[in-house]
């Protein structure tokens, strides 16, 4: 059994302003100012984390999965990925990373589309889709504001054929990600609750957000 | 007697579940996928065709189908991509997704007898004509940004068609979807990284995309950002908006996967 990450906020970043845990198959958002950094912890290892970006002043501009990988020219994201809006402009860009692969091409779980993959009895299950609609709830948006999203420590390998699978997660407990925003960012997150695939190892667990302002140039 | 599982055994058993399906996704339904369609097949009977009309290079263009309905996308000259989004016309916030099009079909790469989903769980579009089987769901239209780097100023492109025909039936920025590209030979190379297959461009090249609900589409015909062509690839096509025949023995509602299966039990449900 792996420990939960308690007390690496003070530990490693000794300049904190934020430190929360986000229970197992739980929402989040908050707005990030320009210029600091959101760290995501994987606590106990092999959870899913869907997020996705608004732009704070203009949320009709918001994080765009293909405008990123057409930039990037691959399609993974990992450490140097700048994440770009539907206008074309980079929000934010992953800063750290220890673990290695991101997916986002798969988008979010939602009922009706796990009623479609894997039977009808699974629509009644919580997915991202209801956390996400709750959680944009709290900021006037809808599903209509839903996209493809970033689905952290989530490994979904293509292969030149195209087959395409979600596999078990790679990341290890205490593995992070950090996004650092280029502007002011709605930041929204679903920890992902599925339980029908290997993204969260079939059982989804807590995971740690941190943030910090930027260092005084 | 009722038994109850513990979280151990209903982890066991969705795993199993999920590699069942796996297998069948990806080991099973492709071999049962149809040969691609010939470039001189499947002709149109005339007295079947509703609507015609050539959309010239950079342009787009908004269909109405009903369900049932067909849209026949030519490629005239086997230089331009196709740019895809769509609307349930009903309710525009059933919108295409290329995401679950892409995880509930176990395939990036979609072909004749695949199908593209809404974000509903239901099917949108049936691929039952595709004498290509190139087609783009990862890296989306070209943008004012992308024609800007790639032929060195902004030209007309497919962000800015989008935006356009949806402001002219009511809709805006926020219900733009991620889009499929048709006659877009993107792949990708072990390490992910994207590449673009020039030789599996045809000139007459078409699809054929029967409506599962009613919908509203838009078609970008705009060069793929991925496409090395300069100048800018660009050419006309033509779309033949007809009334679809009855499905064949190789139609996707017989031919796919028990995910699919599912997909068109739920879609008739709304029409039931």
């Amino acid at each position: 059994m792996t420990s939960p990450a308690a007390p690496l906020s003070t530990q490693i970043i000794p300049d904190a302003v934020y430190s929360h845990d986000i229970p197992a198959e739980r929402p989040w958002s908050r707005v990030l100012r320009q210029g600091q950094t959101l760290r995501i912890i994987d606590s106990e290892g092999q959870q899913a984390v869907d997020a996705l970006l608004y732009c704070a002043d203009n949320p009709a501009e918001r994080y765009s999965a293909q405008d990123t990988l057409r930039v990037q020219g691959s399609a993974y994201v990992d450490l140097g990925t700048r994440l770009i809006s539907n206008k074309g402009r980079v929000m934010a860009r992953v800063t750290a990373d220890t673990c290695g692969q991101h997916d986002t091409s798969a988008g979010c779980c939602s009922c009706e589309s796990n009623a479609a993959r894997f039977g009808e009895a699974t629509k009644y299950q919580h997915a991202c889709r209801e956390n996400f609609i709750l959680e944009l709830s709290k900021h006037g948006l809808t599903k209509r504001d839903i996209v493809a999203n970033l689905n952290f420590f989530m490994s979904v390998p293509i292969e030149p054929s195209g087959a395409f699978t979600v596999v078990d997660g790679i990341s290890a407990p205490g593995n992070y990600v950090d996004i650092t925003v280029d502007m002011d960012v709605l930041f929204v997150i679903s920890n992902c609750p599925q339980i029908n695939n290997p993204c969260n190892d079939f059982n989804p667990t807590p995971i740690r957000v941190i943030i910090w302002n930027p260092r005084e140039m | 007697m009722t038994t109850v599982q513990t979280k151990q055994e209903i982890s066991e058993t969705n795993r199993r579940r999920y590699e069942e399906l796996r297998a069948a996704g990806q080991d099973v339904t492709p071999m049962g996928l149809p040969e691609a369609t010939a470039l001189d097949g499947a002709p149109i009977a005339p007295e079947t065709v509703i609507s015609r009309e050539q959309v010239p290079a950079g342009w787009y263009a908004t269909v109405r189908l009903r369900r049932g309905e067909a849209l026949r996308i030519v490629e005239d000259t086997g230089h331009s991509s196709v740019s895809l989004i769509g609307w349930r016309e009903e309710d525009t916030s059933e919108r295409i997704n290329c995401a679950d099009t892409v995880k509930v079909q176990w395939s990036a790469a979609i072909s004749k007898g695949r199908v593209i989903l809404s974000d509903m769980g239901r099917v949108l579009l049936s691929l039952v004509e595709d004498t290509s089987g190139a087609h783009d769901l990862l890296v989306g239209g070209s943008t004012p940004a992308s024609t800007l780097a790639a032929y060195g100023a902004t030209s007309r492109n497919t962000h800015e068609n989008f935006l356009s025909a949806a402001a002219k039936i009511g809709l805006g920025l926020r219900d733009i979807p991620p889009c499929v590209t048709f006659f877009a030979p993107v792949s990708l190379d072990p390490k992910g990284r994207f590449l673009w297959n020039s030789g599996r461009k045809r000139s007459g090249d078409f699809v054929e995309l029967r409506a599962e609900m009613n919908l509203v589409l838009v078609l970008s015909n705009c060069a793929h950002p991925l496409d090395p062509a300069r100048p800018a690839a660009s050419g006309p096509i033509t779309l033949v908006r007809h009334r679809a025949p009855p499905p064949a023995q190789d139609d996707p509602r017989r031919t796919t996967s028990a995910e699919i299966i599912r997909a068109f039990e739920f879609t008739d449900r709304l029409y039931a």
